[in-house]
């Protein structure tokens, strides 16, 4: 709902002690064990089948997973895709209520690269979880961040949907039924990756300085998550998953919104926070733990023994204003405790947004940005905050602008903030004029902080010169061509895929 | 060893821009400031010739900046508007009245007609008696939506086109966080628009020039041109939740200096999904301003504070709208609630 009148939210008075003695508001009979809200005392079999009922209604609600499907599952080992996983796994046990069809698998990215753990302490927590992965009986990838350096440059293209459409998901069911004849899916795959990690000592060295070369933590953590997407993308394609599942919680989906808005990604919310993100067109993700608080994935895991492991992070053992998404955290952290309602409140705005460019989840035929690989919203309007920059700087750097000989009158007579601005000539730094153009406002301010460009991995250098020499060439034969507007022949034949978050 | 000013490349440069981290001297600074609210006004097309703007001024640095640079372009660019100032006077004892006398030295400064208007005449209530009412908490809901209609009001009595505010780009970032926080997706998606539309009658079309100005370059900007501003916290104003929200940006700043333009670029790119309920702009029908509810909030304020209720615009209390238009008495027990809390 929306909120219109002005109000400003009173922390609400200290609650009563939580008494022992209260029965479970569901079924009014056995003693409550867990308080999930405020008021709402469950008892543990109400609170497992409420928890196990959210997340099958959350896929049935978005009929974005059709029966049969392979699903790749992205397992960090922390506490919500733990649970996530193990969701699953109620969801296609033989005796479940309402069961789930598609075909899981599960990858665990190892980021200890990036991190700098030694390869002691990576090669321990990966055999923990190969021990949880291989006790689920479903494929697993153990890959570790490295293998990032050598992804071809398609994984930065979108590619064409395979997806149908959401309307026939009912008759995609039906004939499925009749199919399968209630065999179990995924049952049939045994398949079990090779056990261990396989890593090039001189690959975590390179990926050990393409994380050196951000001079910012916050730059860091950006191009780290920027990585994992891609190698995440590329590991689901390379295996025939058509579906990513992220275990993003409610409480992870605020931060991040808060965090994207701080970090000027206004435009890419809906995609970076929503349940499905389709940027990548042939691979969708989606985020089916967004219903539930950290606090309720903790409770269930704790009760139900989900095993989880922690790996240290980029943001491990730093303080609280050591990078914006950092900052965010503790923010929302903080406010949640005095205003219980921050992160519901938070999270309820993601569902309110769409991407950028209309209702059309597609990114094909549009320019996308060459890291995230969102449509670049950078081609805007003069009164822009983009466009107030490129004036600011153009106007406090005189080295910025094309300018004549005699530099107070060249400043006298300056264009500034007409047409000159905005384009590469006016850029400050000179080193990214190329990289720049490709780059969506967000990106851009992350390349600012790296030390150096030559350090990112080759499928990033390699896609951004093909993509500089298209549109080079594109630039030579302009006036030979009749339609500007869509004038690069690589998109014929792609038509948007339908985005499912708008027909739910 | 000095540094250079990087624009010039001649003189000394005495300061780090916020905004850019440029190093700039005097000089360079005074005209990269004015230059980019020159642009920005020229991008979006705020004014036309011949128009006469009201210029919001309260005294404090921000509107003091915009009545200078506002003056200096009109004449610098020949934009060929007539300037003036608007004042409201809440009626703040040790604040409001303080700050007025500011604004009377500006207008002798600038030599700009000055209007005031005060709540005391347009509502029969000060700010000190609402407080005196309603305490500390909860007042600035009153004040705020009180003066946003006072300014309409004194504007229309100018007979004035346009009313500008001195707003920048912290308050556009703060507020862009603040709606995000309340999940205000209505104001959310307005809230970055540099300029109101024309709104129906009895409303002034209002614009930010300073929009994309870093608050700290404002200051720098008053300090080098040594402006006389006041500078004194509204004695009521402890907002605790917006507090939350300054501090939170103000550390956003200290981490990476372009995240106030980096939040209004994300507010400005916002798109809101098809279907989402929005609050449908009518007029009230008590005094035909502009509201989304049968009676506007500050016609539901002033009846709260008419019949002894001051709690009957705080928060939501639609379901009453009907009787307080009908000039019914409300039950006991609605009565019981709206009262001020005693302790």
């Amino acid at each position: 709902m929306c909120q219109v009148e002005e109000e400003y939210r009173e922390p609400p008075l200290a609650p009563a002690p939580p008494s022992v003695c209260k029965t479970c508001v569901k079924c009014k009979d056995a003693s409550a064990a867990v308080v999930v809200r405020a008021g709402d005392p469950y008892c543990r079999t109400c609170f497992k089948d409420y928890f196990i009922h959210k997340f099958r209604a959350m896929l049935g609600k978005n009929r974005v997973i059709f029966p049969g499907e392979k699903v790749l599952l992205a397992v960090s080992g922390g506490p919500s895709s733990s649970s996530m996983l193990r969701q699953v796994q109620e969801g296609l046990s033989q005796n479940a209520h309402k069961k789930l069809r598609f075909s899981p698998g599960i990858v665990y990215i190892d980021e200890g690269g990036a991190v700098g753990r030694s390869l002691e302490e990576r090669l321990r927590t990966a055999s923990e979880l190969q021990a949880v992965f291989r006790s689920t009986g479903f494929p697993f990838h153990m890959v570790p961040l490295e293998q990032v350096l050598d992804v071809p440059p398609s994984v930065l293209v979108p590619a064409a949907s395979s997806q149908p459409a959401a309307s026939v998901y009912k008759a995609a069911v039906d004939g499925f039924l009749q199919a399968a004849g209630g065999r179990r899916p995924g049952a049939a795959v045994q398949q079990q990756d090779a056990a261990g990690l396989d890593v090039l000592e001189a690959h975590t060295a390179s990926l050990q300085q393409l994380m050196d070369s951000a001079t910012s933590l916050t730059a860091r953590q950006e191009l780290l998550s920027s990585l994992r997407q891609h190698l995440l993308v590329h590991t689901a394609r390379s295996h025939g998953y058509s579906k990513l599942m992220l275990g993003d919680s409610c409480s992870r989906s605020a931060v991040k919104l808060l965090a994207a808005v701080c970090l000027g990604r206004g435009a890419q919310l809906a995609q970076d926070t929503g349940f499905s993100d389709s940027r990548y067109g042939d691979v969708v993700s989606v985020r089916p733990m967004r219903d539930y608080s950290a606090k309720e994935i903790a409770f269930y895991n704790h009760m139900f023994g989900v095993p989880s492991v922690l790996s240290p992070s980029l943001t491990t053992k730093t303080s609280d204003k050591s990078s914006i998404q950092q900052l965010t955290e503790s923010f929302i952290t903080r406010l949640q405790a005095d205003f219980p309602s921050t992160v519901s409140t938070i999270y309820r705005t993601s569902e309110k947004l769409q991407t950028a460019g209309g209702s059309s989840g597609g990114t094909a035929g549009t320019d996308t940005c060459l890291l995230c690989v969102c449509v670049l919203d950078t081609s805007v309007g003069n009164a822009t905050a983009f466009r107030s920059t490129l004036v600011s700087q153009c106007l406090s750097d005189s080295r910025a602008v094309p300018s004549g000989p005699d530099p107070v009158s060249a400043k006298q007579s300056r264009p500034c903030g007409g047409q000159q601005c905005g384009t590469r000539t006016c850029s400050a730094e000179d080193r990214t004029p190329d990289l720049k153009a490709l780059l969506c406002y967000s990106c851009q301010r992350t390349l600012r902080d790296l030390s150096s460009l030559d350090r990112l991995p080759h499928y990033i250098l390699s896609e951004a010169q093909s993509r500089a020499r298209r549109s080079q060439l594109r630039e030579e034969i302009r006036d030979f061509l009749l339609d500007h507007h869509d004038d690069d022949e690589d998109d014929e034949g792609l038509h948007s895929p339908p985005d499912p978050s708008v027909v739910a | 060893m000095p540094v250079q000013c990087s624009s010039c490349r001649e003189k000394r440069a005495v300061l780090k821009r916020p905004k850019t981290g440029h190093s700039l001297c005097k000089e360079c600074f005074f005209w990269a400031f004015e230059e980019e609210v020159h642009q920005t006004i020229k991008a979006a097309e705020l004014f036309k010739p011949g128009e006469s703007v009201g210029i919001a001024a309260s005294g404090g640095k921000d509107s003091t900046v915009l009545a200078h640079v506002m003056k200096l372009l009109n004449e610098r660019y020949n934009y060929g508007l007539d300037l003036m100032l608007i004042s409201v006077d809440e009626g703040i004892t040790g604040y409001r009245d303080d700050s007025l006398e500011t604004v009377k030295r500006n207008q002798q400064q600038y030599e700009l007609p000055l209007k005031i208007v005060s709540y005391e005449e347009l509502y029969g209530w000060t700010m000190d008696a609402i407080v005196k009412q309603v305490g500390l908490k909860n007042n600035c809901t009153f004040c705020g939506v009180f003066r946003r209609q006072a300014l309409d009001r004194g504007a229309i009595m100018l007979k004035v086109d346009k009313i500008c505010t001195g707003h920048n780009a912290d308050d556009v970032a703060e507020t862009v966080l603040m709606n995000v926080l309340r999940g205000d997706i209505a104001r959310l998606r307005r809230c970055t628009a540099i300029s109101t539309t024309s709104e129906g009658d009895g409303v002034v079309p209002r614009c930010k020039p300073l929009k994309y100005a870093y608050e700290k370059e404002i200051v720098l900007y008053a300090y080098f041109k040594k402006l006389d501003y006041f500078s004194t916290e509204c004695i009521y104003s402890p907002n605790a939740y917006r507090g939350h929200a300054r501090t939170f940006l103000k550390d956003l700043e200290s981490i990476r200096s372009s995240s106030i333009i980096d939040i209004i670029h994300s507010g400005e790119n916002l798109s809101v999904r098809d279907g989402v309920k929005m609050p449908v702009q009518g007029t009230c029908s008590r005094c035909g301003y502009i509201s989304s509810q049968a009676l506007c909030k500050s016609c539901v304020l002033l009846e709260g504070l008419n019949r002894g209720l001051p709690k009957l615009g705080i928060g939501k209390h639609h379901r009453l709208h009907d009787k307080l238009l009908s000039q019914q008495p409300l039950t006991e027990k609605e009565e019981r609630k709206l009262k001020s809390v005693d302790f």
